[in-house]
């Protein structure tokens, strides 16, 4: 047992230093260096002002935005989460049921995108796939006066491919796409939460 | 589909291709062979020796291997505790987050060693920069050398000729961590970050988003973490939902590059395992065992997600894309499933979706998974000296089925071997059911359960079979965090790390002092499809059986019920 203290003790030391020290350090040195963007945390500007992460969902309700999925955090990126209700949870089927509906009546959808009503893993999912994002095109293009052919366009250019073509779901980033939406058709922050579209859809 | 498939059949082959060369190059580590790396590391190796004390490295008999790794994990926990407790006082905390209480950082100290990452907390709401390096950081490195270092000293006991020494255990952690998992874990990191991993000492980013509501960005140094909490089957997540987060596996690459850290190493053993015993066919029939058990349990894990929830059925939802509550967009459920699959089947439980909320159906096939005791690829070295116990009980019962003294690798499979196998089989059931069993009817334990029906069943289930297996992932809607669960279940990880280890060492120690005995005509051979499928069955009828019936009351009756429309 005595034999046996020294060793231990000293590989520790050496794995603490080595493993938990420098090899962080050292990562975040190189990390800094050759991938500033990436490496904290990959954030947009616009104007001078931090409007995100690029991989980090947002919460979007407005009308003249794609809408992202629901989530269990209500997109707090410092506490991420999602609901772990169980299929069978009656919690679960009566939400997914109500936002099923809801949107169906919107949108005159025959049959609404399971993403677009299911909440997230992370509650922080950046993306909906490409039909969810083609069935809010109406209501984009009332809010904003553009045409549904040049918004799809837009949709279109903003879907992500699978690695190699193969990896991956098809799937559109959604801060991304209304990025996109403000520089092509600017809308007054203040004026629009309470106007057309707003109103004509709710 | 049947771009699900193609990414399936992909997967295999890079995992195939890189595990191949990584087992050679593992057991020439191992043996003391010179590789690529040795002029760059046997000066390093030489100076940590110096330090640590020469005599020690010496050959050891299996009790003293033991004795090693228990101080030696035992010195670990007792760092990580204290790491943990005192957070508050210690720098890197831009966030100024107080310190763990003592019964969840008892659990997380020992899930941290035992290579379980049974996390009862949220890492970017309780943990500060320092307690994930210098703390969990460190233990993923040196539980996943523990685990290595065992199977190794196992194998060595399957491979000697009247040894009695089966390695020496600070020679064999010391290798595994700069030969194997530090440069793999640098590779790893700097892919990571590339692709969208945060590698920072800077504190979370305020945002304003688009429709002007404030949004408090967490961040940290994670590359690091995560390549080392993938390449060591730890599983432990940054950020509390894991490898599901945005900023945790942010793209395709870098969920391809986690998904094959999460089996390279488990399926080199198989490999590494031929090389040291000189019969790469003993390796192979081992792998395909594995692979074809893997394969089984993806099927139904993917069948069940993609055909969706039954309940949804009477609302217009189009339902193609599968089960996607609790999904991420850009996985899918095509690349979901196979890592809901890897992690199970792997002691890994790292998750890129929450498995709570998957089909009952799916959710069954994961607790086999772990129930089985992590034994298709499983944790890197757990997973294959577990699958080495259910070797010895298969030629044991081959050996009896035909009347013979049972033969594994030319040694005698004996008394003390078989007793030795089930002392360490037991340590699953005991914590999977017996302690499964107290959660379920102790009233403030149940305070933990989130789901009515029998699903709150299968999160009990789940909790205790990964706490025992090792594995780390959850149920995540079972809310871990009460005394009751925290010091249970930390009883029923280091119940299913050192009450398998400890046999195991023994078993290896009996076998090493043993002469080898050449093939003769009435040998059982262990490397034909016929062997191939007598352990797939072995293990699925122990591991299997055993659980069944508290299957049956958990997510089987819980499939009827939402076939049957039922909810709860």
């Amino acid at each position: 047992m005595h034999s046996q203290i020294r060793p231990a003790i000293a590989l520790l030391a050496i794995m603490t230093v080595l493993t938990g020290v420098a090899y962080p350090l050292a990562m975040t040195a190189v990390g800094q260096a050759l991938f500033p963007h990436q490496a904290n945390a990959s954030l947009i500007t616009r104007n001078g002002v931090v409007v995100g992460s690029e991989y980090v969902g947002q919460a979007f309700t407005r009308p003249e935005y794609f809408h992202g999925r629901p989530s269990a955090v209500d997109y707090d990126a410092a506490s991420s989460g999602g609901t772990n209700l169980a299929p069978t949870n009656r919690e679960l089927v009566d939400a997914v049921g109500e936002r099923t509906r809801q949107i169906a009546a919107e949108t005159g959808a025959g049959r609404v995108p399971i993403d677009l009503v299911t909440s997230s893993a992370s509650g922080l999912d950046p993306d909906i796939s490409p039909e969810s994002a083609y069935l809010q095109i109406a209501r984009i293009a009332e809010a904003r006066g553009l045409s549904a052919e040049e918004l799809r366009r837009m949709v279109d250019a903003h879907v992500e491919a699978p690695l190699f073509r193969i990896f991956g779901a098809p799937a559109v980033n959604v801060l991304k796409l209304n990025l996109a939406l403000n520089e092509r058709a600017p809308v007054e922050t203040d004026a629009t939460g309470s106007m057309d579209g707003a109103s004509a859809e709710q | 589909m049947a771009t699900d498939i193609l990414q399936f059949l992909l997967y295999a082959a890079i995992l195939v291709a890189l595990a191949w060369p990584l087992g050679r190059y593992m057991a020439r580590v191992f043996q003391g062979e010179r590789t690529l790396l040795s002029p760059v590391l046997v000066p390093v190796e030489r100076g940590i020796y110096a330090v640590a004390g020469k005599s020690a490295m010496q050959d050891q008999h299996w009790t003293r291997y033991a004795l090693s790794l228990l101080v030696f994990n035992l010195a670990g926990w007792l760092l990580l505790n204290a790491i943990l407790r005192l957070q508050h006082l210690l720098p890197w905390n831009p966030e100024g987050l107080a310190p763990m209480p003592p019964d969840l950082a008892f659990n997380t100290a020992v899930s941290f060693v035992t290579n379980t990452n049974w996390q009862a907390y949220g890492g970017e709401t309780t943990l500060s920069y320092f307690s994930q390096m210098v703390g969990l950081t460190v233990q993923n490195f040196v539980s996943a050398a523990t685990g290595i270092a065992v199977a190794v000293a196992v194998i060595r006991g399957f491979a000697a000729h009247s040894a009695k020494s089966v390695g020496n255990f600070w020679v064999d952690i010391t290798r595994s961590i700069l030969y194997v998992l530090l440069p793999l874990s640098i590779i790893g990191a700097l892919v990571l970050m590339w692709q969208g991993v945060p590698q920072t000492l800077g504190a979370y980013v305020p945002v304003t988003t688009l429709e002007g509501a404030q949004q408090l960005i967490a961040q940290g140094p994670a590359a690091s973490q995560i390549a080392i909490k993938q390449l060591g089957t730890n599983g432990g997540g940054f950020f509390n939902v894991n490898s599901s987060h945005p900023l945790e596996n942010p793209t395709q690459l870098s969920n391809l590059l986690q998904l094959v850290y999460i089996l390279l190493i488990p399926a080199a053993f198989c490999f590494l395992f031929g090389h040291m015993v000189k019969d790469q066919r003993q390796g192979i029939a081992i792998f395909a065992a594995m692979g074809i058990l893997f394969v089984v349990g993806l099927a139904v894990v993917y069948g069940a997600e993609i055909d969706g929830n039954t309940s949804y059925d009477v609302l217009p939802i189009d339902q193609t894309a599968g089960n996607m509550e609790g999904k991420e967009v850009r996985f899918g459920t095509g690349l979901s499933a196979l890592w809901a699959e890897a992690t199970t089947a792997a002691s890994n439980g790292s998750v890129n979706s929450m498995h709570d909320s998957f089909t009952p159906l799916a959710g069954l096939a994961l607790l086999l998974n772990i129930q089985v005791g992590e034994v298709i690829f499983g944790g890197v070295g757990a997973g294959f000296y577990g699958m080495l116990l259910f070797v010895v009980l298969t030629v044991f019962l081959a050996g009896l089925m035909v009347g013979r003294t049972p033969e594994y690798l030319g040694k005698k499979i004996e008394a003390k071997e078989v007793k030795l196998a089930v002392l360490a089989f037991l340590s699953m059931p005991v914590g999977i059911l017996v302690f499964g069993a107290v959660a379920a009817v102790v009233p403030s334990a149940l305070a933990a359960v989130q789901d009515p029906g029998p699903h709150g069943l299968s999160e009990i289930l789940y909790a205790y079979s990964s706490a025992t297996g090792n594995n780390g992932s959850a149920f995540a809607g079972f809310g871990a965090n009460l005394p009751f669960h925290t010091t249970l279940q930390g009883i029923a990880m280091l119940l299913g790390r050192y009450a398998f280890i400890v046999p195991m060492l023994a078993i290896a120690g009996a076998l090493a002092t043993k002469t080898p005995a050449p093939a003769s005509a009435g040998t059982f051979p262990t490397h034909g499809p016929l062997f191939v499928v007598l352990l797939m069955v072995i293990v699925l009828i122990l591991g299997g059986l055993t659980f069944f019936p508290a299957l049956a009351l958990g997510p089987i009756a819980e499939q009827v019920a939402m076939i049957a429309g039922q909810t709860f």
